[in-house]
């Protein structure tokens, strides 16, 4: 198969990128989005141009490394998947395909394809955790949980903190992210103790990076990898409001 | 002249080893905690626990990965599950039971007392795991869920879906999180080390390089502990993620560490088979797959290319089930693997080239139904759909053997210490516990038990006597560590030759595969040995790598670690060759018993081999570490 890449070159977070246009030919069905930027990435380096920049790592869909937009849908149009999951076979042969960054303001641009995620790092440092000591955890099964709360709190916790969610937001509102983190660790009794203090600090330092907010477009959902259910956002509001009242009850 | 290693294994029976060894140990006060700088590279499990529990015991931090962030670790890939003596399903199990199956599954090659000190400590492992919020699998009663894995007979594995260890590294993230938050951790993504520096006789830093900004870093410490992960993308096609390297294990052995087994490489049984040759990686299908999937070939060659369903059940061979009635289709690893390739040889292979066996569920979705199966193994054959095209329920999956997991790693004694006092090797990076094959749901298990709870209890025992003694950066090592970094990068990016790195290190590969992979030889290894030093030779005259230094430049960081695995592809080999039995992963066609299987050579080999660099264009000194077995009884491993 052939395509025309019409791909975002960008040199740092300084300067200014632009698309542009390549061509490659011969391209297997069978190959991935990525081992198809690493045949473009062949050819740039045998006619001495400098190779396109993209981050990627497991290549299999679940460490969240990579973070493309492929003809301006997030990881491209098989969806669920990451763009390491996506193989030419779902393009048309002579193609043109657009490939741009995940564009959010939260997501500095490092190069070319390559964005900056630190701020969910942040997010996670505010709060998004169980205090639980090395050492100092009781039986395993002196909590049992039932089977339906551990089932829903597996589905929130599967998120690969790719970043999909905000790049697909037209607010690039970063809450499915949140949202997963926060319901994950509440609906389980192991996070009851920190729940309301998790939920306020995680909201803070989220809305503190420039994420913006969620008007139930539903577009991270469909976009999500790990098919993370917009309904936790829901959750995450409800724990929010939850944690408000008590505070201001002075609980 | 060999040398002979002490891996200070404390006394006493078996079971009361760590106990007392504990309650030895030397300590370091809460007060005095913060005065010591720990160094910790990597962040998967092994990494992760281990900074995040040093730094709730209040010592400061400085934790590196090449990674944007420490969640995206290796070790969240790994599917499967975690093994645990904790006999809840009341079927036999028990830390002695544990620590006998992982000693057996890594066919007497690994130190009876870690092993014993892991399966002991499993079980916290999970009491640990399941207080941090790890969304296990339950039972409708709330308890949780256990599943089967290669190796054992019993349920023994923990398992959140296909996910665990995405949930498991994902809990020591946060836990790491909560220590960088706190400050006690001091956290550096994108950031490589180049070099471990050594100042008298001891590990006190390593240099770095940002990837982002290529800016060269000195880091002084009281100890460096590394968790860098195995070393199997030296075969470039590998189920590794395509960041994992060699790079810092090796250059810990070029300053002196010692390398132990590297000839100890897991191919895995269940990975999706190689579509083409612009392939950039190949994925695993978790083992646990085969508790409910049956393996076969067609018995006879002419039925390869037919529809699998054209096949009657009279034509297919279930191999493993043939060959071993009492574990069927979950044999060990690498007896699976090997059987794989040798009906492939014989011809019966399916798929594309013929490398490929049917692992097929259409019994279990008969016995089970679809649903069940589902909920199993979901994303499983989500991943397989997505990659094949083909969907698993209605034709059976095709499969075979990848490398997956390497044992070898640098050689530490019981403490997790190396030769190098000061240095610490902890998770897949040091070569421990699997002997010479790793069970299923044990990696995971090791990571963790090195982090979270050796660890921890063996650094303060050296930090204790390290008071004050943490050197300045500007002192002359680490100015003539810098330096040596320095000198690399220009060298990589001065060569400007015609061939991309990627190229070398696919040739590397092939050729490790063909020679020193599933089944090796003195002829193929000698092969190998003459032509490694050729290809090198040919990158330091041939490679191209375009870019700067000064800003983020993946080719740059690919040439460093492919110029690594074409140095540590040799050590390898030269392993392999020495060890000339048959053990585990360690395949050497010499030695097999009349129907195939490996023969170990208990009288000659029964040792840790580890090698120290004598440097570039010497051969390595070898060092032996006698492997004594006071509990298990040595026997010919048997999976009939």
């Amino acid at each position: 198969m052939n395509f025309r890449l019409r791909i975002w070159r960008q040199l740092n977070l300084k300067s200014s990128g632009k698309l542009v246009d390549y061509d490659v030919e011969n391209i297997s069905p069978h190959t991935s989005f990525l081992e198809m930027l690493d045949v473009l990435n062949e050819k740039l380096l045998g006619r001495g141009d400098e190779p396109v920049a993209f981050d990627s790592d497991c290549r299999e869909g679940i460490c969240g490394t990579c973070s493309l937009t492929v003809n301006g849908e997030a990881h491209g149009p098989d969806h669920p998947g990451a763009v390491c999951e996506l193989y030419m076979r779902r393009f048309r042969d002579g193609a043109t395909i657009t490939v741009e960054p995940f564009r959010v303001g939260a997501f500095p641009i490092v190069k070319d394809l390559v964005i900056d995620r630190s701020a969910l790092d942040r997010i996670v440092q505010a709060g998004g955790f169980i205090s639980a000591r090395a050492g100092s955890a009781p039986e395993a099964n002196s909590i049992p949980i039932p089977k339906h709360d551990s089932d829903l709190a597996m589905e929130a916790a599967a998120c690969i903190g790719c970043g999909a969610c905000a790049a697909a937001c037209p607010n690039r509102s970063a809450m499915l992210f949140t949202a997963a983190k926060v319901s994950h660790l509440s609906l389980l009794p192991q996070g009851h103790p920190e729940r309301d203090r998790r939920v306020l600090k995680m909201v803070q330092v989220m809305d503190a990076a420039g994420f913006g907010n969620c008007t139930n477009t539903y577009e991270c959902e469909a976009v999500c990898p790990a098919e993370i259910s917009a309904s936790f956002i829901s959750k995450l509001n409800r724990e929010y409001a939850r944690a408000q009242f008590r505070r201001r009850l002075g609980e | 002249m060999i040398g002979t290693l002490d891996a200070k294994i404390p006394p006493g029976p078996l079971a009361q080893k760590w106990r007392s060894h504990r309650d030895h140990m030397r300590l370091v006060n809460p007060n005095n905690r913060r005065k010591f700088d720990v160094i910790v590279v990597g962040s998967g499990l092994a990494g992760g626990s281990a900074a995040a529990t040093l730094g709730e015991l209040g010592y400061r931090v400085k934790c590196f990965c090449f990674q944007d962030s420490p969640r995206r670790a290796h070790s969240i890939a790994a599917q499967g599950g975690i093994n645990a003596a904790k006999n809840y399903q009341n079927d036999g199990d028990s830390v002695y039971r544990l620590f006998h199956d992982t000693i057996k599954g890594g066919d007497f090659r690994s130190r009876e007392a870690n092993v014993y000190r892991l399966a002991e400590i499993s079980n916290i492992i999970i009491d640990q795991c399941v207080a941090q919020g790890v969304p296990f699998a339950r039972e409708y009663s709330g308890l949780l869920a256990n599943r089967s894995f290669g190796g054992s007979q019993v349920s023994r594995t923990f398992y959140a879906r296909g996910q665990t260890g995405q949930q498991l590294l994902l809990g020591c993230y946060q836990a790491l999180c909560r220590q960088i938050a706190a400050g006690t951790v001091e956290m550096f993504p994108q950031t490589e080390m180049l070099d471990l520096v050594i100042v008298d006789g001891q590990a006190k830093g390593i240099i770095t390089r940002s990837l982002r900004s290529g800016k060269i870093d000195r880091h002084a410490a009281d100890a460096v502990v590394l968790a860098t992960g195995g070393y199997g993308n030296v075969f470039y096609l590998s189920t590794n993620a395509r960041g994992c390297n060699v790079t810092a294990t090796y250059r810990a052995y070029k300053r002196g560490a010692l390398f132990a087994n590297p000839a100890f490489t897991q191919i895995h049984p269940t990975c999706i088979p190689v579509s083409g040759d612009y392939q950039s990686k190949l994925t695993l299908m978790s083992e646990s797959l085969r508790n409910d999937g049956r393996v076969w070939v067609p018995k006879r060659k002419e039925d390869r290319d037919k529809p699998p369903g054209e096949i009657p059940e009279a034509d297919r061979d279930y191999y493993l089930e043939r060959k071993y009635p009492s574990y069927g289709n979950l044999a060990p690893r690498d007896i699976s693997s090997r059987a794989a390739k040798e009906v492939c040889d014989e011809g019966r292979g399916v798929g594309p080239g013929g490398r490929g066996v049917y692992l097929d569920f259409a019994d279990a979705i008969k016995r089970l139904g679809e649903d069940v199966i589902r909920e199993r193994y979901g994303n499983l054959f989500e991943v397989y759909e997505k990659i094949t095209g083909e969907n698993a329920y209605k034709v059976p999956m095709r499969i075979y053997p990848a490398v997956h997991y390497t044992m070898g790693g640098l050689w530490v004694d019981y403490d997790l210490m190396s030769n190098l006092p000061g240095l610490f090797v902890i998770g897949e990076a040091n070569f421990s516990d699997h002997g010479a094959n790793r069970l299923g749901a044990s990696a995971l298990m090791q990571g963790l038990a090195d982090g979270y709870f050796v660890l921890p209890n063996t650094l303060p025992n050296y930090l204790a006597s390290q008071m004050g003694k943490r050197p300045p950066p500007d002192s002359a090592e680490f100015g003539e560590a810098e330096g040596c970094v320095c000198a690399r990068i220009e060298k990589l990016l001065s060569v400007n030759g015609t061939r991309s790195v990627d190229s070398f290190h696919r040739e590397l590969g092939l050729l490790l595969w063909d020679k020193c992979g599933m089944s090796r030889n003195e002829k193929g290894l000698r092969e190998a040995l003459q032509k490694i030093p050729e290809l090198r030779e040919q990158f330091w005259r041939d490679v191209r790598v375009l870019g700067s230094d000064q800003d983020y430049n993946q080719a740059l960081e690919r040439a460093g670690r492919v110029a690594d695995f074409l140095e540590f592809a040799e050590l390898m080999c030269i392993d392999a060759l020495e060890r000339d039995e048959s053990a585990g992963g360690h395949f050497r066609e010499e030695h097999q018993t009349p129907d195939g299987e490996a023969l170990r050579d208990d009288e000659r080999h029964a040792a840790v081999y580890a090698w120290e660099f004598q440097g570039d264009g010497q051969d390595p000194k070898l060092h032996r570490e006698p492997l004594q077995f006071e509990t298990v009884h040595l026997a010919q491993r048997s999976y009939k």
